[in-house]
């Protein structure tokens, strides 16, 4: 157990460096370079050159990539080149954000998921599940950006129910006492969240009720049914437990998803997350910001995947952690 | 809507019942009785197929170009004549959407085949040469999938500029084997250990021949089900990009870029968004419900029951 886990951590350190050095070479040798605005005024020659001289640009690249990965060493991401601060307090600003807007989706997304897999295995080819599959179908075939437009239209712009953008309500926020803060935030929180949970409790959805059906076809089931269990108790104690193992794993697949699942909802709903943060990183050649997200997204996928195998390997007991 | 086009669409439809009907009727064995067991194949594939159609013959059922801007006519309400409306320089809704149907099902298709031939050739010598080339190839895919797509698709297209249709479909078609050559891998690990490989290897077979005439074939049923319910996702990113304006460029109808036009006149004109994204829903609906019976069909291990 602890080889292995070494073994992948070492694993994951290794894809973590390699998929930053190929960042940094393919945004470095890419067209365009930064401090050249393309909408505002051009930038004084003298002024620019300075800039490129503070930041070490001028340098060749073997020299920048060592001292990047030096300072990465040290725990320095460098200074964003669009924002005038440091990359971690830049990223520091926008995760938050993001973590409050897809921790929430993805709750709604597995509890929500659950229940109808779960409700729909119960009562499989009825009426009511095939209804549902083919309603949870259409949910998990949309553009997600589509759906976040069309609850905006409906809920925010004819019912007037919930706000179509921004984390807060910027002309009163200040002014609301603490209470009243959350529940501004999370009344900005709904419209987003509800989106991305439900396009993915489609998926999970589908994901639960084909893993219970087949839990379901199991010897195992028959013994129960065969001992007189209520059809509940096998149902949810028996099959359910061993189709929660794949759920498990989509779950820590998912994991990377509070990072990196929100760049087109950020978008649609103006959220300063790290999709907007990473997106116009990139359209500003800000090089240090670019390599920072990129660092995150990936460190994230490497965590999730770990995570994932942990989890199943601690909820079912034939798994071992070797190799 | 004019009466040729009307006339057009109801040739298409009909076209589309004979067609799938006829596939219905035809005794393909085995394979054939599960796919169109599955209560959703028929319905998945009349879609298909009414859309692809029509994104063939676009320019015979649309009445207008998609181009063409009628300047009165602006942010207009569905009517007869535009049946689904007109955006908001004065183009007709439903022309863009045959024509966008030629980009998006375009893309969506010729980038999973990208995708599908990469990941069917990594995967296939990952897993029939084991050893160091199976080690580069599996951490390349390792390296890959652990960068979220969207991002690299994102920076690629950021950094090197917009794409037209071609490269785009390259770039997404590049970005996206990884996780196929990891299933085909798997097949191919367990045909070539198959007494039938054994004895081609013992007739003196190359080994390139037989993992292209006979492990990769034996494992097609995986890469088959893994292409079907991968153009419908390849569709959504498109849609997504061409939405962020990093995709297919205005004034070229896509259904993504459609979306995209409509958005600052969701609350005045909301056929404008509504159209192109039930479209985008429809057809990756149809998509993933072939798909699942694809899978049924052919590859009665990984069943969704």
């Amino acid at each position: 157990m602890r080889a292995w886990l070494l073994r992948r951590i070492a694993a994951g350190l290794a894809i973590v460096f390699v998929t930053v050095s190929l960042t940094f070479f393919a945004v470095h040798l890419a067209p365009g370079r930064p401090f050249m605005p393309l909408d505002e005024r051009p930038m004084n020659p003298a002024v620019r050159d300075r800039l490129i001289t503070m930041y070490g640009l001028d340098q060749p690249l073997a020299v920048q990539y060592v001292r990047y990965f030096g300072a990465l060493a040290r725990g320095e991401m460098g200074e964003s080149f669009s924002q005038r601060r440091p990359v971690a307090q830049a990223i520091a600003g926008a995760v938050p954000n993001t973590l409050l807007l897809t921790s929430v989706a993805l709750l709604i997304d597995f509890t929500l998921g659950i229940l109808i897999g779960l409700f729909q295995a119960a009562r499989a080819r009825r009426r009511s599940d095939v209804a549902l599959a083919n309603l949870t179908l259409f949910f998990y075939s949309l553009p997600t950006f589509w759906l976040a437009l069309l609850l905006q239209l409906v809920c925010g712009l004819w019912l007037g129910w919930f706000p179509t953008g921004g984390t807060t309500d910027p002309v009163v926020y200040g002014s609301l006492p603490f209470a009243g803060q959350v529940m501004d935030r999370l009344h900005h929180l709904v419209l987003p969240a509800l989106t991305l949970g439900l396009v993915g409790a489609g998926g999970t959805a589908r994901f639960q009720r084909a893993a219970l059906l087949e839990a379901l076809g199991h010897d195992y089931v028959r013994t129960a049914r065969a001992k007189g269990l209520a059809e509940s108790a096998v149902l949810v104690r028996h099959a359910w437990r061993d189709a929660l193992l794949p759920v498990i794993s989509l779950a820590g697949m998912a994991l990377p998803f509070l990072l990196t699942g929100a760049v087109l909802i950020e978008s649609v709903f103006s959220w300063p997350g790290l999709g907007k943060l990473a997106t116009d990183a990139i359209s500003a050649r800000d090089y240090p910001l670019v390599l920072g997200t990129t660092l995150l997204a990936t460190c994230a996928v490497v965590l999730g995947s770990l995570v994932a195998d942990l989890l199943t390997a601690a909820a079912d007991p034939r798994v071992r952690l070797t190799t | 809507m004019t009466a040729a086009t009307l006339g057009a669409l109801l040739a298409i439809a009909v076209w589309t019942w004979t067609v799938v009907a006829w596939c219905r009727r035809r005794r393909w064995g085995g394979a054939g009785r599960r796919f169109f067991r599955h209560p959703s194949a028929a319905k998945g594939m009349v879609v298909l197929v009414f859309l692809a159609t029509v994104a063939l013959c676009a320019p015979l059922v649309t009445p207008f170009a998609p181009y063409q801007q009628i300047l009165t006519l602006q942010d207009h309400p569905p009517t007869w004549l535009h049946p689904l409306g007109t955006d908001f320089i004065g183009r007709d809704v439903w022309s863009r959407l045959a024509y966008g149907a030629r980009v998006s099902l375009g893309v969506g298709t010729l980038g999973m085949l990208v995708a599908v031939t990469l990941g069917g050739l990594v995967g296939a010598a990952a897993g029939y040469f084991r050893g160091w080339t199976d080690a580069v190839l599996m951490r390349c895919v390792d390296i890959g999938l652990s960068i979220p797509r969207i991002f690299l698709v994102l920076a690629a297209i950021a950094l090197w500029g917009k794409l037209g249709v071609g490269p785009l479909t390259m770039l997404l078609g590049l970005t996206g084997w990884f996780a196929t050559s990891r299933i085909v891998r798997a097949e191919v690990m367990s045909v070539r250990e198959q007494p039938y490989t054994d004895a081609v290897r013992a007739l003196g077979a190359r080994p390139w021949w037989i993992v292209l005439r006979h492990v990769l074939p034996n494992s097609a049923a995986a890469l088959i089900v893994s292409a079907a319910l991968g153009i419908g996702n390849m569709m959504l990113i498109e849609a997504g990009l061409s939405f962020l304006g990093a995709g297919i460029q205005p004034p070229h109808p896509s259904w993504g870029n459609m979306i995209a036009d409509g958005r600052d006149q969701l609350a005045t004109a909301p056929w404008t968004t509504l159209f192109p994204g039930l479209a985008i829903a429809l057809a990756v609906m149809a998509l993933n419900a072939t798909g699942d019976a694809l899978r049924d069909a052919l590859d009665p291990k990984a069943r969704g029951v």
